[in-house]
């Protein structure tokens, strides 16, 4: 496959990591942002093949992972109440505070897997008699598609549609945790399929304020082990430059268009990550005219408030304090046929990617 | 048999009502269709002639839809037990076929299921000697479901036993993985996209006959690894046996097409369904022979060696990654789903 094979080649692998074994001289501690990029450290087998020195820390950018319980047990509560939810796969097997979206389905509920939201507005269209609604969840990645459903059903005149936002920010995340105080970061690497949307313009303030680089960078190995050569470079010089590895997706001003119809329907508001807390401007929320559009406020579930497993230790694993192999849980009473919380689900989450594919199980 | 000769356009409850209706649908579709001295008997069931030991397996099909580029549920549905009994190192002979119906199928499609019932058991080899048919109401199922059971008389020659496996033995893979359950996904609801790719569903016991007639006792065991893909057919054999497996990603049969569709929904291949696909562990001293043979057949066309079993890390798959990594391969949980992003 043309720009795939390329970067998952083995000699431009080696030489990369040769390059980051040359010129590391003491331990630095890098964070890569995206639950993708973790999922393709660990599928690689990448992180065994890194010098001792660089030590990486799995960052908060699972979607799933970091969508709050109680939003889970809305999209129940929405299915309970004879609503078509609609969602991406890997959020419907992520446990609520009673059960999963997947459980909710087999008690009854019109639950619809599906690729893309603009789906969700075709199957309004055809049930018109029913309420439909999308389980709108992810970073800034999936928001552009997410919001043209919204942009569609009202130009189709759709009365029935609605979307249940759980839609976060990265470069508040990341300011949350370069703001623990338990942090350990030195470095990022800048999650690429974001910065596609997105750009990279919003990290040149993090950059400068806390003196820290972040490479932009993208998920197959020869990306992954060169944005993190770009990052040992920049913290031997000292240097705290924010760096596009990912440059063959990836421009400064980011996709306009997509960045446009973001704009055209939400607004920057306060969210609560699941295991972080709430983050204050760290999220979408529709704006005043889309109301309608809004599933929390059309079935009046706002309020639905739930706490967390306190066996989970999923705060200090998102924000890279600890390794999900640190969990006492881990592996004991949590796994991805039980996992207490979300890490564990996504394929994407640390704690399942451990479990999945890492090396200290091999022998 | 011919569709247009059909005095209904439905299947309802009554054809499954035991009655006057049950009987038409049976001389009309099912009889004619399996004309056969076994099922001839019109009997409660059938008596039938065996020599030395029987391998038996019985398969529920329930796919969704059941149309699908490459075939569909009545052609999956023989083949699938077919080679479920073929792994076991023995000759298909007999398969009982019982159909769920749920009530308002098309005539001309149920027919269209039979006939293809029929063409993949003349290909395989085998009679359709017991049946049933039920319907049941409307909701109440997903358009049909079938239930095959399989019987097969063991090779002479063949020894299959996943405990004679052993340090040093050859894992081989006889053809391109997950192209079967790629097709399936490519035609769900919310997961169309548009491709070629079709199910690999195909009849394999010719082929593992011959390779019995060629190798016998040199072949270890045979495995069909349907759901759940390769990795969980893998995991299962090391964690039962107790043995070490090493595959190479490199090594891995994957066409473009469905490598490119696996990237896009976020699906690994390893675990993606396969039904005309199947593993061998073979002595080393073999391997590139048995490679050799199946690759002159065309449903062994892209065999190859992904891996052998070794004396580390007993009882865990590890695959060789392309770039020289190592991980763990770990059976499938729950059902597979595409990522989000």
């Amino acid at each position: 496959m043309k720009y795939l094979n390329e970067y998952r080649n083995i000699e431009a692998t080696k030489r990369f990591l040769q390059n980051i074994e040359e010129s590391v001289t003491r331990p630095w501690n890098i964070m890569e942002i995206c639950g993708g990029q973790t999922h393709s450290l660990v599928k690689n087998g990448i992180l065994d093949l890194l010098p001792q020195h660089v030590r990486m820390i799995h960052g908060p950018g699972c979607p799933v992972c970091v969508t709050p319980l109680h939003l889970i047990d809305k999209a129940i509560e929405l299915l309970e109440n004879n609503v078509i939810v609609c969602s991406f796969g890997d959020m419907v097997r992520v446990p609520g505070s009673k059960k999963s979206l997947l459980e909710a389905k087999a008690d009854g509920g019109d639950l619809r897997i599906l690729y893309s939201p603009i789906e969700a507005v075709t199957i309004a269209k055809n049930n018109p008699n029913k309420e439909v609604v999308f389980f709108a969840v992810g970073f800034e990645t999936t928001a552009p598609a997410n919001a043209l459903s919204v942009l569609h059903a009202q130009k189709q005149g759709l009365k029935n549609y609605s979307i249940l936002v759980s839609h976060v920010l990265v470069p508040p995340a990341m300011e949350a945790i370069l703001d623990d105080e338990f942090c350990n970061v030195d470095a990022f690497l800048a999650a690429g399929h974001v910065c596609t949307i997105m750009g990279y313009e919003a990290y040149y303030g993090l950059a400068e304020k806390y003196k820290i680089p972040i490479v932009v960078t993208g998920f197959e190995p020869v990306d992954l082990v060169e944005g993190i050569y770009m990052a040992v470079k920049q913290l031997e010089k000292g240097t705290h430059i924010v760096e596009n590895q990912y440059s063959r997706a990836v421009k400064e001003e980011g996709n306009v268009a997509a960045k446009a119809v973001i704009n055209e329907i939400f607004e920057i508001g306060n969210r609560e990550w699941r295991g972080i807390g709430e983050i204050p401007n760290s999220g979408y929320v529709l704006t005043k005219p889309f109301r309608d559009f809004d599933a929390e406020y059309r079935f009046g579930i706002q309020n639905i408030k739930v706490a967390e497993n306190s066996e989970c230790i999923a705060s200090d694993i998102l924000k890279g304090i600890k390794k999900p192999n640190q969990c006492k849980q881990f592996g004991v009473t949590c796994n991805p046929s039980n996992p207490l919380g979300a890490p564990m689900v996504s394929s994407e989450g640390a704690c399942a990617a451990y479990y999945h594919f890492s090396n200290h199980l091999i022998n | 048999m011919d569709k247009r000769q059909l005095g209904f356009d439905r299947i309802n409850l009554g054809h499954g009502s035991g009655g006057i209706m049950t009987r038409e649908l049976l001389d009309e579709i099912i009889f004619k269709t399996f004309d056969n001295p076994y099922l001839g008997q019109k009997h409660d069931g059938s008596i039938v002639e065996i020599e030395g030991k029987m391998a038996i397996s019985t398969d529920s099909f329930v796919v969704s839809p059941i149309f699908f580029k490459g075939g569909n549920i009545g052609e999956l549905a023989v083949n699938g037990t077919v080679n479920d009994v073929a792994m076991c190192g023995a000759i298909p002979k007999f398969l009982s076929l019982a159909f769920i119906v749920e009530e308002g199928l098309k005539a001309d499609e149920f027919v269209e299921i039979v006939n293809s019932v029929k063409a993949a058991t003349d290909r395989c080899g085998v009679k359709v000697i017991t049946g049933d048919t039920k319907v049941v109401e409307r909701g109440k199922g997903d358009k049909i479901f079938i239930n095959t059971t399989g019987f097969g008389e063991v090779h002479p020659k063949a020894k299959i036993s996943a405990e004679r496996i052993e340090i040093g033995d050859k894992i081989i893979v006889s053809g391109n993985i997950a192209q079967h359950g790629m097709a399936i996904m490519s035609q769900r609801e919310g997961l169309e996209f548009q491709s070629s790719i079709e199910s690999d569903t195909t009849n394999l016991n010719f082929l593992i006959e011959n390779l019995l007639n060629n190798f016998g006792h040199k072949i270890k065991l045979f495995r069909d690894p349907t759901r759940g893909g390769l990795a969980s057919t893998l995991s299962e054999i090391a964690s039962d046996t107790d043995s070490g497996i090493v595959i190479h990603e490199n090594k891995l049969p994957l066409e473009k097409q469905v490598a490119a569709a696996c990237e896009i929904l976020g699906l690994d291949p390893l675990y993606v369904a396969n039904e005309g696909v199947f593993v061998a562990i073979v002595k080393e001293d073999i391997a590139s022979q048995v490679v050799e043979l199946l690759s002159k057949d065309v449903k062994g066309s892209n065999a190859i060696c992904v891996g052998e079993i070794t004396d580390n890390h007993k009882g865990k798959v590890v695959m060789q990654s392309a770039i020289g990594g190592k991980r763990i391969v770990t059976p499938l949980i729950g059902e597979h789903l595409p990522r989000i992003c």
